[in-house]
């Protein structure tokens, strides 16, 4: 490459780089093509989802023989021919409070390519208590925006996703592409400039986004720059705080159905071995039971859920009630079927003896 | 004052551009915008006067250009 300002160190530079791109649709996709095309050494691509007939407009590394395969496989073989010398590592799953940190730690940056705000909070707070620069993106129809959050700006100040908007919103207010439509190369182009972010902090060239909030009207083929301020409010959270905090508050629980099956139903999902059957009673609680697999104390539910098999949950408790909302919370965090036991074991002793 | 807004404020408002008496403040906008457009009120936005953003409250003047951003989340 001969280009002004960009000689043999900014490639080596590129070459050393270990960047993270979560999400690997509409923004991931051409970010990655773009980074692995500018020889950005070691990337790791994270994205829980299969390919969808959906995805296909917008999500250009997928083809309809893609169809019901992981993302990350095919983006990281898609990749691997463009540029053998690249190393890409797959995460086929989904970021969660307790796995962000981790997945984050020993990247250089981090590239926000999700379409939710749950993991754009994860994300955002992971980034801050790491110290990495994070390159936000998002899109909403006919707007995309690009900032670059946790890395100095020229005035040595480094803001947060939470300077412009303190508490998590809804999702359901602002809604996804999948929900409502985009035009693929909006996206593209966000896509693109959060690589083109990535390019400069990396090799030291230019002046990043930090500070300035960008936003592009794809109808009016306009872009509109903010400049952002601090919100004194906003305090640094700690490792543990960040731990600790309720993840799925935002959801509304109310939302998700469980089916609650009778005592016969429970019996014979329960000998086909169809169910992991849960007890979520707290440990002193009478009587002791033989038939269930495990027992999480509905206390320590939140803690352990991730612990629990991918395979349909019956929950079962007392009298049938709490086993409802614990099943709704597993079902909130794993993608599993979740029944609940109706009136509990007072209900099952009073069948079976 | 002008008034830019975006992403899904414009379906709220029905409009990315509209010029009005100026209000004495932010908090006055916002209060006057929510009366007229009570789903405003689901909808957590921050404002920005000539392009720089506002935290708290802040006065306005006659020729300020106003900006309405709501968060976004899609990808």
């Amino acid at each position: 490459m001969i280009l002004p300002g960009f000689g043999l160190t900014a490639q080596e530079n590129l070459a050393r780089a270990r960047v993270l791109i979560v999400g690997m649709g509409a923004l991931g996709c051409p970010a990655l093509q773009y980074l692995v095309g500018a020889g950005v050494g070691e990337i790791g691509i994270v994205d829980p989802d299969l390919v969808s007939e959906s995805n296909l407009h917008r999500q250009l590394l997928y083809g309809p023989a893609d169809i019901g395969k992981s993302k990350v496989a095919i983006a990281a073989g898609a990749m691997q021919l463009q540029n053998p010398a690249i190393q890409i590592s797959t995460y086929p799953i989904a970021i969660e409070r307790q796995n962000v940190l981790n997945l984050l730690e020993g990247y250089d940056l981090v590239i926000d390519a999700t379409d939710n705000f749950q993991a754009k909070y994860l994300l955002n707070d992971a980034a801050a208590i790491l110290d990495i620069p994070l390159i936000y993106g998002a899109v909403t129809r006919y707007q995309g925006q690009v900032s670059v959050f946790h890395f100095p700006d020229q005035d040595n100040i480094s803001y947060s996703y939470r300077d412009l908007f303190p508490v998590e919103p809804v999702d359901a207010i602002s809604g996804s592409c999948e929900s409502l439509g985009v035009i693929g190369v909006l996206p593209g182009i966000i896509g693109c400039l959060q690589a083109a972010e990535a390019i400069k902090i990396i090799t030291g060239i230019g002046k990043s986004l930090a500070g300035r909030l960008y936003t592009h009207d794809f109808l009016e083929t306009t872009n509109y720059e903010i400049a952002i301020q601090k919100n004194q409010q906003i305090q640094s959270m700690t490792r543990d705080a960040f731990l600790l905090t309720d993840n799925h508050a935002m959801i509304d629980l109310d939302e998700i159905d469980v089916e609650e099956v009778s005592v016969e139903t429970f019996l014979e999902l329960k000998n086909k071995g169809q169910v992991f059957v849960l007890d979520v009673r707290e440990r002193e609680e009478y009587p002791p039971i033989d038939f269930s697999d495990a027992q999480i104390p509905m206390s320590e539910l939140g803690q352990q859920i991730d612990s629990l098999p991918n395979k349909d949950i019956c929950v079962i408790c007392h009298q049938g009630i709490r086993s409802v909302y614990a099943a709704q919370q597993i079902q909130a965090k794993k993608n599993v079927k979740t029944y609940s036991l109706k009136g509990g074991i007072i209900a099952y002793f009073n069948k079976t003896t | 004052m002008e008034l830019l807004i975006f992403g899904s404020l414009t379906d709220i408002i029905g409009t990315n551009k509209q010029v009005l008496d100026t209000p004495v403040d932010t908090e006055m906008l916002r209060a006057s915008l929510l009366q007229q457009y009570p789903s405003l009120g689901k909808v957590p936005y921050f404002v920005a006067i000539n392009k720089t953003m506002v935290q708290g409250n802040h006065p306005l003047q006659e020729g300020d250009v106003v900006a309405l951003m709501p968060a976004f989340s899609g990808g």
